[in-house]
């Protein structure tokens, strides 16, 4: 796939690539306050590693993906039901919040949020590089 | 204290598994802990008699009004002592009657786990616990029944039991709605304290024969006996356990338990003394027809189960009195004999009564363990058996005489069947393979001592005393008198066990002759069970092929125009729904939905999958820019990116599937499409209906009030996600995960079938 | 507007169902990924159409101020577009692997066994 693909396409992905993931980073970040979250920005992180398997092919996006997806899906389910868990250790409910600094939105749903992130990112990414390998 | 202790059995069963698996003597050890319990619950028993019953709860599902609640009164407490003795006795059987097979460790284990079912099943107090216990005994059963799983009559009759007892436990969940519903109480306790009495209430008949379901089937009771003998396949301490001393007798503490708010109707009084009475002639008159020692043993306790509901049903003092003594005296010398004759198979490999003799001078103690206990069966003087069987006589002395007679020779026959089960193998001629070495005393220390405890509580009968007046008390009451003695002077009572005693002599002189004259061998029950069985196999073997077709086209088909008939009915009932407030309509707004609709229809006509693709594409655009027109800027980002990358996954797989050329002939076509354009027309029209009735929201109202100062969040909708509905989105992306490593597997497995094919 | 969204998730429903009819396994999935949609706008369009504001707190309030569009249906939508894509994706995948081992994409000649 490599070979075949255009300049401009490289080109356009290499200069994409990077404002993709910030954009991602940022939805998921700014996700409590405003529109965005982690459903979104997983899956806009997603589409640019799908961008940059396009444009360098299956084994250069895998490298720039630093780990394997299932690490991820296992990594945010954890987060997830971490974030659910520590409330539980100071005697409250499963998944009630709990809040270090509010204002700036730190504390158990950002990180549940994270979590979320993390298994969209991991799953668009399993999926689609299973069927590339085909 | 008294939670933990009913529920120490569970709490045993990894011990009873690895012990139960090591050398027979650790195995033993195990049986320490339900002789403690058996001292335990001796001691409350006297407590009880003091000072009232005791009631104790430890919290579990408070949220529906369950708690592990327990009530321990005389009734209670007399059952759990035979549950846990017993239980003590049968581990240490049962340790030296597996030895170290594989195998062994599994039994002790389930017969731990049946060990705290039952106590559970007698101390309850909610009558939804008291069910859960019913229903885990039973399930228990089912596993010990089957426990020799290989083969395959033993998985039958697991199944049989598994069936009618369940169909019995339905009965009593269904009762025990019924109660709650018309008391508003479902705790015995309170039941029992309030003395309500159900007869004056609704649906009472319907509570009794749902109770006296439950209670018939697990007591074998006629016609549901046929299963107890079918259960003649679990191992023999088992038979020994469950199917004569303990489970069996859940339903005659069923019905002693609801005897104070339910009984005392005509309806009560009538099915129960009815059914005990036909139950305890056809049980004992089969019991003489088997050779096979078991299931001889079975019938027999069918007959004596049948025996002790006819006296709950005629519920006089003496009665009750007669049904407690029964009860006991039953535990002990059934115990023995099943203990003995599992001892006999153990030994000579064969259980059929007419190969087997003079085996008296290759186990004596086995021998004396059975005649003991078989002169107790018989009612022989100075055991417990007679004095169960001079208070039978007495307290029907007052009613019709069949039923005098028909306890007469039920008691003759039963007595014949003890002396053949417990005598013949022993006398005579020997027969058999005689075993080489000495029969090792774990098999024959426990089937002793409940063959000695039936002599000691006939010889000393205030030992019983007090737990069956404690009973009966519970259950008539009332303060009773329990005083019991051997010697009542010259009563007719005493004519009548003497002629009874007469008649089995008698009997069992001509036994061979009679077993081969009884008619009729079988009332036909367990044909009409069996036939049930075969008509529904067949049904759904009719049914199956026609309602599952595998085709999903036909499925869906059926599913959507049911869904259709049932809307398309609902607007002729309701009528039309009204005009919507149409809003007007905003030119961008209208080009979204072009765009959905001509991407749709355009899928629809594609001729290849790529244009099929991007068809599909362009209408989710649409979707996603009407999200964005109507102040939902996160399902239109979503929508967005989901179309894109759905887009490029096709892309990556549908160049597999090329061609896009429709197969169907046009007649299936034309169908389609009617069904489509129906389904889809009625969508529309229900959504209107719900646009023209939506109520204002309350839900969001909530949610906007308290986004900011509970969740610190501006955006709603990721508040909802995040924190107020978290579990959910944490489902989701279970199911997520879930679907990826689906598709991961998926592929490993085709990829596989093309490398071998 | 809400006429004309109702017709839009009635085409939607209706061309889904016709796709998921067909034999071929590709325009089951196409048609699948319809149906999902027009669901999806079914529980949006019926959980009450408003061209207001989003339901996001503006930074100078502390609660949301009418009108505002209702955040409930649009927190049930967003986690269905995602499980739709995890089950389109799904299913996909599974199409592709009875193809690849049945020769056909024929849904009727696979049933049969053929192939």
């Amino acid at each position: 796939m490599t070979t075949t693909t255009s300049l401009i396409l490289r080109t356009g992905a290499r200069v994409l690539m990077p404002l993709l993931l910030l954009f991602g980073v940022f939805l998921l970040l700014r996700g409590h306050n405003a529109p965005g979250g982690g459903f979104a920005g997983g899956l806009v992180v997603a589409a640019a590693y799908i961008l940059h398997f396009f444009a360098f092919g299956l084994d250069a996006a895998r490298r720039a993906l630093l780990t394997r997806p299932e690490r991820l899906i296992g990594s945010g389910l954890l987060l997830a039901v971490g974030s659910g868990i520590l409330p539980a250790l100071f005697g409250r409910p499963f998944l009630t919040s709990l809040w270090f600094d509010p204002a700036r939105g730190i504390g158990t749903p950002m990180l549940f949020d994270l979590g979320v992130f993390l298994v969209v990112i991991g799953v668009v990414l399993i999926m689609t590089f299973t069927l590339a390998e085909e | 204290m008294l939670p933990l202790l009913v529920l120490s059995p569970y709490l045993l069963i990894p011990a009873a598994f690895w012990l139960g698996g090591r050398s027979v003597r650790v195995a033993g050890l195990l049986a320490l802990w339900p002789a403690a319990l058996t001292l335990y619950f001796g001691l409350m028993l006297r407590s009880v008699a003091v000072s009232g019953p005791i009631e104790a709860s430890l919290s579990w599902a408070a949220s529906i009004g369950i708690d592990l609640s327990f009530y321990a009164d005389g009734l209670s407490l007399l059952f759990a002592v035979v549950v846990a003795g017993i239980g003590a006795l049968i581990v240490l059987y049962g340790s030296r009657y597996f030895g170290s097979q594989p195998g062994a460790g599994r039994f002790q284990a389930t017969l731990f786990a049946f060990m705290g079912s039952m106590l559970g099943l007698v101390l309850a107090d909610n009558l939804f616990l008291l069910f859960i216990f019913w229903e885990l005994t039973g399930f228990t059963s089912f596993l010990l029944i089957g426990f020799e799983h290989e083969r395959p009559e033993a998985r039958a009759s697991a199944v049989q039991a598994l069936v009618v007892t369940g169909l019995g436990g339905l009965g009593l969940l269904a009762a025990a709605v019924l109660i709650e519903q018309s008391t508003g109480a479902a705790a015995l306790s309170s039941l029992l304290g309030l003395g309500l009495n159900l007869a004056n209430g609704e649906f009472y008949p319907a509570i009794v024969v749902l109770l006296l379901l439950a209670a018939f089937t697990k007591s074998a009771q006629t016609p549901f006996h046929f299963w107890l003998p079918n259960a003649m396949t679990a191992p023999t301490p088992v038979s020994a356990y469950l199917h004569s001393a303990t489970m069996v007798k859940a339903g005659i503490y069923l019905v002693a338990r609801a005897t104070p708010f339910a009984g005392a109707t005509p309806l009560w009084t009538g099915l129960i003394t009815g059914v005990g009475a036909i139950t305890m002639i056809v049980g004992a008159w089969r019991a003489v027809a088997e050779t096979d020692l078991k299931r001889m043993l079975a019938y027999s306790t069918v007959s004596a189960l049948g025996l002790m509901m006819m006296l709950l049903g005629v519920g006089t003092e003496k009665a009750v009195m007669a049904a407690l003594v029964y009860l006991f005296a039953h535990a002990c010398y059934k115990g023995a004999l099943f203990l003995v004759a599992g001892t006999l198979e153990h030994e000579t490999g064969t259980r059929d009564i007419t190969g087997l003799g003079g085996l008296r001078h290759a186990m004596p103690a086995a021998a004396l363990a059975a005649a003991l206990a078989a002169c107790s069966m018989a009612g022989l003087p100075l055991f417990l058996g007679f004095l169960g069987k001079e208070l039978l006589y007495e307290s029907l002395l007052a009613w019709p005489a069949t039923l005098l007679i028909g306890a007469i020779a039920a008691s003759a026959l039963l007595g014949t069947a003890g002396l053949i089960a417990g005598v013949s193998p022993f006398v005579g001629p020997p027969r058999g393979g005689a075993p080489e070495h000495r029969v090792p005393a774990g098999l024959t220390v426990p089937a002793l001592v409940l063959a000695f405890l039936g002599l000691f509580a006939g010889i000393v009968p205030g030992s019983v005393e007090l737990p069956a007046g404690l009973a009966s008390g519970g259950i008539l009451r009332r303060p009773v008198d329990a005083s019991l003695s051997m010697w009542h002077g010259f009563t007719p009572v005493l004519g009548l066990s003497m002629a009874t005693l007469a008649l089995v002599a008698l009997l069992y002189a001509y036994r061979d002759s009679l077993r081969r004259r009884i008619w009729p061998r079988s009332l036909g029950s367990e044909r009409l069970y069996t036939a049930t069985e075969r008509g529904l196999d067949a049904l759904s073997a009719w049914a199956a092929p026609r309602l599952q077709s595998a085709s999903l086209r036909s499925y869906l088909l059926v599913l959507v125009t049911t869904a259709g008939v049932l809307i398309f009915a609902t607007l002729v009932f309701e009528g039309l729904p009204g005009w919507p407030a149409v809003m007007d309509i905003q030119p961008h707004e209208a080009c979204a939905a072009i765009l959905i609709v001509a991407g749709a229809i355009s899928a629809v006509r594609a001729k290849s999958s790529i244009s099929a693709v991007l068809s599909l594409g362009v209408s989710g655009y649409g979707v996603a820019l009407t999200y964005l027109f109507f102040g939902a800027p996160d399902l239109a980002m979503t929508q967005f990116s989901v179309e894109t990358l759905t887009a490029v996954i096709f892309v990556l797989v549908f160049y597999h599937f090329r061609d896009f050329g429709s197969l169907s002939p046009w007649t299936d076509r034309l169908r389609g499409a009617t069904v489509s354009v129906l389904f889809g027309g009625s969508i529309a029209v229900v959504l209107l209906f719900v646009g023209a009735n939506l109520t204002p929201f309350r839900l969001a109202n909530y949610f906007a009030e308290m986004g900011l100062p509970m969740a610190h969040g501006r955006n709603i909708v990721n508040v909802i996600l995040v924190d107020f509905r978290a579990l959910d989105t944490m489902g989701e992306i279970t199911v997520l995960a879930t679907a990826a490593f689906g598709v991961r597997a998926l592929m490993h497995i085709s990829r596989k079938e093309r490398k071998n094919g | 507007m809400e006429l004309i969204l109702a017709i839009a998730s009635g085409v939607l429903f209706g061309t889904g169902f016709y796709l998921m009819l067909r034999r071929r396994l590709a325009q089951l999935i196409i048609g699948l990924g319809l149906l999902s949609n027009g669901a999806n706008l079914l529980i949006f369009t019926a959980g009450g159409l408003t061209r207001a504001r989003a339901p996001v707190i503006a930074e100078d309030a502390s609660l949301l101020v009418r009108p505002f569009a209702d955040p409930v249906p649009q927190a049930l939508v967003l986690t269905a577009i995602v499980i739709g894509f995890g089950v389109l994706a799904f299913s996909l995948v599974l199409a592709h692997g009875i193809h690849t081992m049945a020769g056909t994409d024929d849904i009727d000649e696979i049933r049969s066994g053929g192939g």
